[in-house]
């Protein structure tokens, strides 16, 4: 859905017509075939622009079919290898973020983390449920766009503050309050874009904590305003730390587009923890267009990532977090297994919180969309009470009943990835290793740079 | 610890001073690293008055300050110098680098030679005053910060300014306000060209009143009625087809 100006002499599509959506199966049932090029939602996409003009603006991921974590599948032990015992032999799960130059460094009982989402994208409620979620299970998690909230802050035993380009809401001491700070160089879902928040969700507390006007959209710059390039990150680097008496681990995050380089840079740069997002990574409002087709999948990440940080000697000493698309234990095992020290979530984390729950389907249908499938954050009309600043939307979710479910949510991930590492004879998560994996797909293989099952072959490396 | 070269035998933590009758310690940063000044003044208690010799350009000189404090750094300081500076006054005589004051949100940062590109960016509240000329992108993304620039400024200065006032003695480059949002901007001498959305606005009794008191408080002797002010036309609050090509 598109939120924005149409001009006076445009045809407005009612894509909720629920006549329209039963006329589509009816085709399905007479056997017409579609076309692959120009599918049902290419012609929508078509329609809409001639329509009104102007690109789609949405939220969530990329929703295109990507190389995925789904085309990796584990061997577990028999013979050559030796499992733990299910649920008897221990597996930790612990992992410790930021000691490469920091004093305090994070100590996390888990290594699935929660991803940056800002408060103002977020309910106020929703930031603190993920903070009470987060910290129930002894994990972080992240700011956004738009600074710290007292919720989140109260909430999260460990909170991670994002150090973006716009500097909405950029303080001292919050930066001083934050466990850890994350230096924000890009998003999986928009690697090069800025950020928008529109006007609709600037209510009041949101337009004072970025200093802007009430109601207006709030436009946010794609590169930081005070510096350019990795020599001039170290130097930023080296005043936050100062600012921080080097106390707090910093994190530099970047979208995945070239992960072996930018890797390497943050390195170079400083950085305690390097978090890659994938482009299957959520975001809370930008062009489809954008989603779609830019970054690289999560999948593909990955191994550059760990190569620029093993030729550095600094695998496991600089620590890496990564994101985009993580769903199941099985998803946390395998990027694990590929080299990452931790995960973060965050669409999932929302869905864990109640987005998209089928008990608001016709309030979904009210919008022109269906539970499992709004994605139109930046309209502020969340069913959910998540991604809105509606007061009365946001009341309807309970912090505290929905931080439970995100924590009962990253306990399941914890017990699944232990689960899988212990059938792999790991007694720690850390332990999984590439050797435990084989691929589905030759894309695939080629990708995570893991055998494709059942042969030794690795396109492009053997 | 820093190594304090005059008084020798005062250390902050054993001789809190008066601010009525402050005690200057002064750190040479031949002798001290930048890591030890910083912790000194973190440490450091209101009333306090610290100089700071050799600075030799260094960067991330004074930043986080958070006490009622003066620094006064005889001579050039490198990126960042007074980033994120929250209370008290840092002087630097000399130039400054990149970043100047980034982000500051109270107090008084004064360079009385050039600061290069982004000073006082994202700057949030206190006062910044140039001397000399700025360069590129001065009070990019300012939310309340005041900066008065004695000389003149570089392109793309105020880049999405949100809040606050930039006030340019000389001439200003390309692109001026570019996005602006609700920050004010007064130029006495020439503007390159204004930026997406900026547009020149005409002068009332209280932008003159305004800056009058700004131009006061940066210890200037400038005449508010040569100046001309600059804001935004407010045409990309809300995003529309019709304006897509200023963006």
């Amino acid at each position: 859905m598109t939120a924005t100006s149409v001009p006076q002499d445009s045809v407005q599509i009612d894509q909720s017509n629920p006549a329209a959506i039963t006329s589509v199966q009816q085709t399905e049932e007479l056997g017409l075939r579609e076309s692959a090029t120009f599918d049902r939602a290419t012609i929508a996409d078509i329609q809409r622009a001639a329509a009104t003009g102007v690109y789609d603006i949405r939220g969530w991921g990329a929703k295109r079919k990507l190389p995925h974590f789904d085309d990796l599948l584990f061997l577990g032990a028999s013979m050559s290898r030796y499992p733990l015992e299910g649920y008897r032999e221990k597996c930790d799960t612990d992992v410790v973020l930021g000691d490469r130059h920091a004093s305090r460094p994070l100590h996390l009982e888990t290594p699935i983390t929660i991803a940056g989402m800002s408060f103002g994208a977020l309910s106020a409620n929703a930031k603190e449920a993920l903070g009470r979620g987060a910290s129930e299970v002894g994990t972080s998690t992240t700011t956004g766009d738009g600074g710290m909230t007292p919720e989140e802050r109260g909430q999260s035993k460990n909170l991670v503050y994002q150090y973006l380009p716009s500097r909405y809401g950029m303080n001292p001491d919050d930066l001083r309050k934050a466990d850890a700070i994350e230096v924000v160089l890009g998003q999986g879902a928009k690697p090069g874009g800025g950020g928008m928040l529109l006007g609709q969700k600037i209510t009041e507390r949101v337009a004072g904590m970025r200093t802007l006007p009430v109601g207006i959209d709030q436009r946010s710059a794609s590169r930081h305003p005070d510096w350019t390039g990795p020599d001039d990150l170290e130097i930023k680097i080296g005043e936050l730390r100062e600012i921080t008496d080097w106390k707090t681990p910093i994190y530099v995050k970047i979208g995945a587009s070239r992960p072996y380089y930018d890797t390497a840079l943050a390195v170079k740069a400083g950085a305690d923890v390097v978090v890659v997002d994938g482009m299957q990574g959520g975001t809370a409002a930008t062009q489809q267009v954008f989603i779609e087709n830019v970054g690289i999948p999560t999948l593909a990440a990955i191994p550059q990532a760990v190569q620029a940080l093993q030729e550095l000697g600094m695998h496991r000493k600089v620590q890496l977090i990564v994101s985009g698309g993580i769903r199941t234990g099985a998803d946390v095992a395998k990027a694990m297994a590929l080299g990452a020290d931790a995960v973060a979530i965050g669409t999932a984390a929302l869905i864990a919180l109640g987005d998209n729950d089928p008990r608001y389907a016709a309030e979904y249908a009210a919008l022109g969309s269906a539970a499992g499938f709004y994605d139109d954050f930046q309209d502020g009309r969340d069913p959910a009470g998540i991604t809105t600043q509606d007061p009365e939307l946001a009341s309807r979710l309970d912090p505290v009943a929905a931080g439970r479910r995100l924590a009962n949510y990253l306990r399941v991930l914890t017990m699944e990835a232990q689960t899988i590492a212990r059938a792999c004879g790991k007694s720690h998560l850390h332990n999984l290793e590439p050797e435990d994996l084989v691929a589905l797909t030759i894309e695939a293989s080629a990708m995570a740079r893991v055998p494709l099952a059942g042969t030794n072959w690795i396109p492009g490396v053997k | 610890m820093v190594t304090l070269t005059s008084p020798e035998s005062q250390i902050p933590s054993a001789a809190p001073q008066v601010s009525a009758n402050p005690v200057a310690f002064v750190v040479d940063l031949i002798d001290s690293p930048v890591r030890d000044l910083n912790q000194a003044l973190h440490d450091a208690e209101d009333g306090q008055a610290w100089t700071v010799i050799n600075p030799g350009g260094k960067h991330s000189l004074a930043v986080g300050i958070d006490t009622d404090i003066s620094v006064s750094i005889n001579g050039h300081a490198g990126y960042y110098a007074a980033g994120m500076h929250q209370k008290g006054e840092v002087t630097i005589s000399g130039n400054a680098g990149v970043g100047l004051a980034e982000n500051i949100m109270s107090g008084r940062v004064h360079v009385k030679g050039d600061a290069s590109q982004s000073a006082a960016a994202t700057g949030h509240g206190g006062l910044v005053v140039i001397d000399g000329n700025a360069g590129a992108r001065c009070g990019i993304s300012m939310k309340g910060v005041d900066i008065v620039v004695g000389g003149n400024i570089g392109h793309m200065s105020a880049f999405m300014a949100q809040a606050g006032r930039l006030v340019v003695c000389g001439d200003a480059g390309e692109a001026l306000g570019d996005s602006i949002y609700e920050a004010r901007i007064y130029v006495k001498g020439s503007v390159a060209s204004l930026g997406a959305d900026c547009i020149q606005k005409p002068m009332e009794s209280e932008h003159l009143e305004e800056l009058a008191e700004l131009l006061i408080a940066a210890g200037r002797t400038d005449d508010p009625t040569e100046f001309k002010r600059y804001g935004s036309a407010r045409n990309l609050y809300h995003f529309s087809v019709h304006n897509s090509t200023a963006y």
